[in-house]
């Protein structure tokens, strides 16, 4: 550990609240359709995508339309970028001549893609056409963000509208995030990381003197929105470790505040949608408070190293002027342990899933926080649009307990939470743990399953448990070790991935919808109030409880025990 | 019906409760409460592992599973048993109440006349829209309307309060209860319900539990509940392929279906599973405790949401009576004078204002009443029309009323109210009190003359003032709502403490003054006990109708006060609020224990597989088995514990919510997560010291 390193940290959380500010800002300017000058340049194209799609973009959609328009939406995506992938070799700007990809993975991969997992069974260098990686992967890394956004901002309307039945249009919320929020920061990124020396070309793979064949394509471009959207499927096999996709500290820094920005920003918005900013604030504080603790637990394991190599003789595991110190197993010299830590932390709280280091190689614990993390059913920001609205899930539930010992049915920003709400919020709750437990409960008795583990014992049941935590909950980083390009991997996964997304997505489109048609009660002394350090520390409570609850005894069999067993072991 | 105050732990009650716990095992029983059902699955499913390890095929040591076995079972009786103590209560209050329902024999009419041709029926003969004739001694034999006649009746069989109360056709007092005894003269009663179906059917049959519904919020809580439940299922049913897998690598042996079903009976919520139906039977007892029969569960939950509160001045921020504080002479009168004829007019007038204007003039001025019949005089009462009141004396009459009244008066007879007896009633008015004009004409035919005004003052009841800054603290608004003019109501809500006022209120203002705060967002809560209330009853969140008050408002609100007390709406709100707060107490306490049960069972529960995870036994526990016995043993007793605190509910002081927020947060959560490690602790030296583990 070092003040370096705690300094490195913190800066990130300095800074991420000033840029978040402004683009809530904006955020909720372009959401009441003033896009401002950049409405005077997209205007004409926004217009003639409603042209497009005639009476869909009309008018306001109940939470039912909403939902099929969604859903709709989302199949379409599937079968495209599964149609892609099998007919790879027929299409042009494949300079190297990829094949068509087998069906369970072209399916696992397009299901990961739309449903904003990005987890990946295959390597992007060695699989994927530009193109492909273009049109597919690219085009959907920009339109499962606005998807999330979508559904977000109905779950907003749900709250701030009362006595009514629109939560919106769908097709409106999705052409306004891609236009004026999304396409402009992924442009303005990919410059600044083209500028720090991130490849960005359709040229064919070079080969060197000696016959190494050097990977290339249009990284910086897929790259920004990868972090933008929280999608997180990198262009490289090696993900954000590769020093083409992330060359420099400045640029590692940037992508860890492009995947927070906007889940930032969406805690922001809500406050200001709903017309009492404390509210967003709270959030965001709340969040961010968890994000900070598990950054620096992960530092701290990580700095302290592993013990059975620190403490033999001769070895300096200390930090010195030379060298970090602690355990560098897994990890870009480039950054070190604090960045990798913060980027761990960050790319799981966030659904992103990038990774800069191999999260495999940390040491039990370090490796545990980002699994924790994911198990927080991506509520710490989460990923973008969808991040906010599970939080405002978990905002239900507390309040919803919260509210009972104050003396008064449970109410949030004055609409009160009864049995529906309930059922809904139940149904999110339930259905993580199931995503996650069941198909690893399956995965550990079946011999086929446990073949693809990279490690025996506790580590490989660490290396299941992570990565159906990371499909169910939509995050797609990969913990490493588990090589899943098996058929079994690739449609269990896909399915888990589905559910995670959609089975969520749904109820949380019921709850906006029956919300809405509420009245919105007036607030006063004698209700609970939800903005407060006291409620937020409450929230905290109630996510890390549930999180800890359901998943204290997977982790005890696997993390925690390992952990245990370095530390006793060692004389 | 005489009030029932139960001791909690009254003995017949207890074994009453206990049989009642057995009884309660039953499946279609358990089926209710989906927590306690999977309990009740659980306990079915070691006793099937005990008689299997006692045959040969052991999954663990046949005495452990027994031990787990029978604690399993005593949780799902505890569970039984909490919630057979709060009926028990109930049904012993609705014994009571049957004991008043006898058959009576009725005088049924052919016509609503006393003459009118008569049959004696059964009181259960009688349907709605029948007349019955009911003389004094007589029970009244059903709920109705008095259409002829007045009588006193004694209605303690319903209230509890013996003294008798007036009951006459039309107005207000026109409701009457089946039960109830006529005491002197005699009523003819137009039947309004069916069998079965009066008031006092309605009251026994709330208080059973026997038309409980589950109310919303209870509903949604079970819901949260049984999704928790469903997730303690699917986390100890995936232990078992977890811990196989960890068996297979690294040695031990997979843990035990005994252990699993003991860990998850420890992590469901059982604590307030076992305890939510008990606690709000218990709400609903407190209610009828308080002498408040509601008609729903939900009402009782809608108290605890209010955030106005309408209450009505006379009666419940001022005593009844306004009394007479001061004579205010016109300019050039003397005081005696005013003070002589004021009183002069007030001799006869039986009011209390009346009586004390008749005492402030004796003992200010030493003027002593004088009888009427002596002075020839002829009192002139008051009346909606003139709305003053007066007396004719044989050479000049004299009349006391309100501003307006008395110069209509003195227009009809050519005089103008003076300008400045205008300005003084105005100044008394703004200082809260009542100004009564007096005024002198000489007969035959002199100019009427104002001889000045009386001050009457509402006395504002004591301690008052306190309850409104509770209620304040707890975010509840008041309004009082009074007939007086918008001065003397300022003075009087600023006297009280009330945040606002409707002065000079009409029923159709109340009405007006409920859509008005409901469209704000906020929910309204009111007494009421006459016929034109029955509106703003029907329309207000939480509605209390008076006993006392006619049919139509009781129909129209979805309480009933058999005190007729206005004030009781503060208590209701509490209770309303405390029955809310005793369940989320409860559901985080059930939580917040789960934390330390984890501890004790994990580490044993893989003690075999990963004996490293023995670092998690922070309570250092003795033996694996010990430690599981301790938790399973703990999770039962506490159920037992915390029934006093359910039936009771929880303690608390009126604060706002954010510090109600932090006492219950830090009280229940944080308590939650310390009391079962000193629990479990101590279950596990005492199983230590008998030498069971």
């Amino acid at each position: 550990m070092s003040i370096n390193g705690f300094a490195q940290i913190a800066l990130f959380f300095l800074i991420l609240p000033l840029l978040a500010a402004p683009l809530a800002a904006w955020m909720q300017r372009l959401y009441a359709g003033d896009a401002g000058w950049l409405g005077w340049l997209l205007g004409p194209l926004e217009r003639g995508i409603y042209h497009v799609l005639g009476p869909l973009a009309d008018g306001e959609q109940d939470w039912r339309q909403y939902a099929v328009s969604v859903l709709a939406f989302s199949l379409f995506g599937v079968a495209a970028v599964f149609a892609l992938q099998l007919m790879q070799a027929w299409l042009p700007l494949n300079p190297q001549g990829m094949s068509a990809v087998a069906s369970d993975l072209a399916l696992n991969t397009a299901v990961s893609f739309v449903t904003n997992t990005n987890w990946q069974n295959y390597a992007g260098e060695s699989t994927l056409s530009p193109l492909v990686q273009m049109l597919g992967l690219g085009v959907q890394n920009f339109l499962s963000a606005a998807t999330g956004l979508a559904v977000m901002l109905a779950l907003i309307r749900g709250f701030s509208r009362e006595r009514s039945t629109g939560l919106g249009n769908f097709w409106v919320d999705l052409t306004r995030s891609t236009l004026y929020l999304l396409l402009p920061l992924a442009l303005l990124l990919a410059l600044l990381l083209v500028a720090q020396g991130v490849v960005q070309t359709f040229a064919a793979y070079p080969t060197t003197s000696d016959g190494q064949s050097i990977a290339l394509g249009p990284v910086a471009s897929q790259l920004a929105i990868k972090h933008l959207g929280t999608n997180g499927g990198g262009f490289f096999n090696a993900n954000a470790a590769h020093p083409f996709e992330n060359p420099t500290p400045l640029t590692d820094f940037l992508l860890v505040l492009a995947q927070t920005l906007i889940p930032a920003a969406a805690a922001l918005l809500f406050g200001r949608l709903v017309g009492d900013r404390r509210q967003g604030r709270m959030l965001l504080a709340a969040m961010l408070l968890v994000l900070a603790a598990a950054a620096v637990a992960t530092y701290c394991a990580e700095a302290a190293g592993n013990p059975r190599i620190t403490t033999l003789a001769g070895v300096d595991s200390q930090p010195r002027e030379a060298m970090p110190g602690g355990n560098l197993e897994g990890k870009e010299l480039r950054f070190g342990i604090a960045r990798s830590a913060l980027f761990a932390t960050a790319t799981t709280a966030t659904s992103t899933g990038a990774v800069d280091s191999q999260h495999d190689a940390y040491t039990p614990l370090g490796g545990l926080v980002p699994m924790v993390l994911m198990q927080f059913s991506e509520t710490i920001l989460g990923g973008v649009g969808s991040g906010l609205y599970g939080m405002l899930v978990f905002v239900v539930l507390a309040v919803f307990v919260a509210g009972l010992m104050v003396g008064r049915t449970p109410e949030y920003l004055g609409k009160k939470i009864e049995p529906f709400e309930m059922k809904m919020t139940a149904i999110v709750v339930l259905l993580m743990p199931a995503l996650v437990l069941l198909p690893t409960a399956l995965a550990a008795v079946l011999p086929t399953a446990l073949t693809a583990l990279g490690n025996p014992a506790a580590h490989g049941f660490s290396e299941l448990l992570y990565a159906f935590t990371s499909m169910a909950n939509n995050n797609g980083s990969a913990f490493g070790g588990l090589s899943g390009n098996t058929p079994f991997y690739n449609l269990l996964g896909a399915a888990v991935m589905l559910l995670g997304r959609f089975g969520t997505l749904l109820p949380v489109l019921a709850l906006a919808g029956h919300l809405a048609a509420k009245p919105r009660l007036a607030l006063g002394a004698g209700t609970l109030p939800t903005h407060t350090p006291l409620f937020a520390g409450f929230l905290i409570g109630v996510v890390i409880v549930v999180g800890a609850l359901t998943f204290f005894p997977a982790l005890a069999l696997g993390p925690l025990v390992e952990q245990l067993q370095l530390w006793q072991a060692t004389p | 019906m005489t009030r029932i105050r139960h001791t909690l732990y009254e003995p017949r009650l207890l074994r009453e409760a206990t049989l009642a716990a057995v009884r309660k095992l039953t499946p279609r029983q358990q089926w209710r409460n989906p927590v306690m059902f999977t309990v009740w699955i659980g306990s079915l499913g070691t006793t099937v592992l005990w008689l299997t390890a006692v045959t040969g095929v052991a999954d663990a040591p046949a005495d452990f599973t027994l031990a787990v076995c029978l604690w399993l079972w005593f949780t799902v009786l505890f569970a039984n048993f909490a919630e057979a103590l709060a009926e028990g209560r109930g049904k012993a209050q609705a014994d009571s109440l049957r004991r008043s329902r006898t058959q009576v024999q009725a005088l049924r009419l052919q016509a609503p006349q006393r003459e009118a041709g008569s049959e004696r029926v059964a009181s259960s003969a009688l349907r709605a829209g029948d007349h019955v004739l009911v003389e004094a001694g007589e029970l009244i034999p059903g709920d109705g309307e008095v259409v002829a006649g007045i009588a006193s009746v004694n209605e303690a069989a319903i209230t509890g309060e013996s003294a008798p109360v007036i009951r006459e056709a039309g107005g207000d007092r026109s409701a009457v209860t089946g039960g109830t005894t006529v005491l002197s003269d005699w009523l003819i009663v137009r039947i309004t319900s069916n069998p079965g179906e009066s008031f006092l059917d309605r009251m026994i049959a709330l208080v059973e539990g026997a038309q409980r519904q589950r109310t919303p919020n209870e509903i949604a809580l079970a819901i949260l509940l049984a999704a928790l439940t469903l997730v303690f299922l699917l986390v100890t049913a995936t232990l078992l392929p977890f811990s196989q897998y960890a068996a297979t690598a690294s040695g031990g042996a997979a843990v035990s279906l005994t252990v699993l079903i003991a860990l998850f009976v420890c992590l469901a919520p059982t604590t307030i599973g076992g305890l939510l139906s008990a606690i709000g039977i218990a709400g609903m007892d407190r209610m009828i405790q308080a002498n408040v029969i509601a008609t729903s569960g939900r009402a009782i939950e809608a108290a605890g949401d209010v955030d106005v509160l309408l209450l009505d001045k006379t009666g419940t921020i001022t005593l009844g009576n306004r009394q007479a504080t001061e004579f205010v002479p016109a300019p050039g009168v003397a005081v005696e004078r005013l003070a002589d004829a004021a009183q002069l007019a007030s001799l006869a007038d039986e009011t209390p204002e009346g009586r004390s204007i008749v005492v402030l003039a004796k003992e200010r001025h030493g003027l002593r009443g004088r009888a009427l019949g002596a002075l020839e005089a002829h009192f002139v009462p008051f009346s909606a029309q003139t709305r003053m009141s007066g007396v004719d004396l044989a050479q000049r009459e004299i009349r006391k009323g309100a501003v307006e009244a008395i110069a209509a008066w003195l227009q009809q007879h050519g005089r103008e109210l003076p300008a400045a007896v205008r300005e003084a009633a105005e100044t008394v008015a703004r200082q809260g009190a009542t100004p009564l004009i007096v005024a002198e004409r000489p007969l035959p035919g002199g100019r009427a003359e104002v001889l000045g005004l009386v001050r009457l003052k509402d006395i504002v009841k004591g301690g008052i003032r306190e309850r409104f800054a509770q209620l304040r603290a707890m975010g509840i608004g008041t309004v009082m709502i009074t007939g007086d003019n918008a001065l003397t109501a300022a003075a009087i809500a600023a006297e009280a403490g009330v945040d606002d006022f409707l002065a000079e209120a009409r029923p159709e203002d109340k009405l007006a003054l409920i859509r008005r705060l409901q469209g704000e967002g906020r929910l309204v809560a009111m007494t009421g006990d006459g016929t034109n209330d029955a509106p703003a009853l029907a329309q207000a969140d939480v509605a209390v109708a008076m006993n006392s008050g006619t049919q139509a408002a009781k129909e129209a609100g979805n309480m009933v006060d058999l005190d007729s007390n206005p004030t009781k709406l503060i208590e209701i709100v509490a209770i309303g609020k405390q029955l809310l707060m005793t369940r989320g107490a409860l559901t985080t306490f059930s939580l917040a224990n789960d934390i330390a049960k984890y501890f004790a069972i994990i580490p044993a529960a893989f003690a075999g597989t990963y004996p490293a995870l023995g670092a998690l036994n922070l309570m250092h526990l003795a033996t694996p088995q010990s430690a599981l016995l301790s938790a399973v043993i703990f999770n039962a007793l506490v159920i037992v514990a915390l029934i006093p605190l359910a039936l009771r509910g929880v303690a608390w002081r009126p604060a706002s919510a954010s510090q109600l927020l932090r006492k219950h947060l830090l009280l229940y959560g944080l308590g939650g997560v310390l009391v079962p490690f000193v629990g479990i602790k101590l279950i596990d030296l005492l199983l230590v010291g008998l030498g069971v583990a």
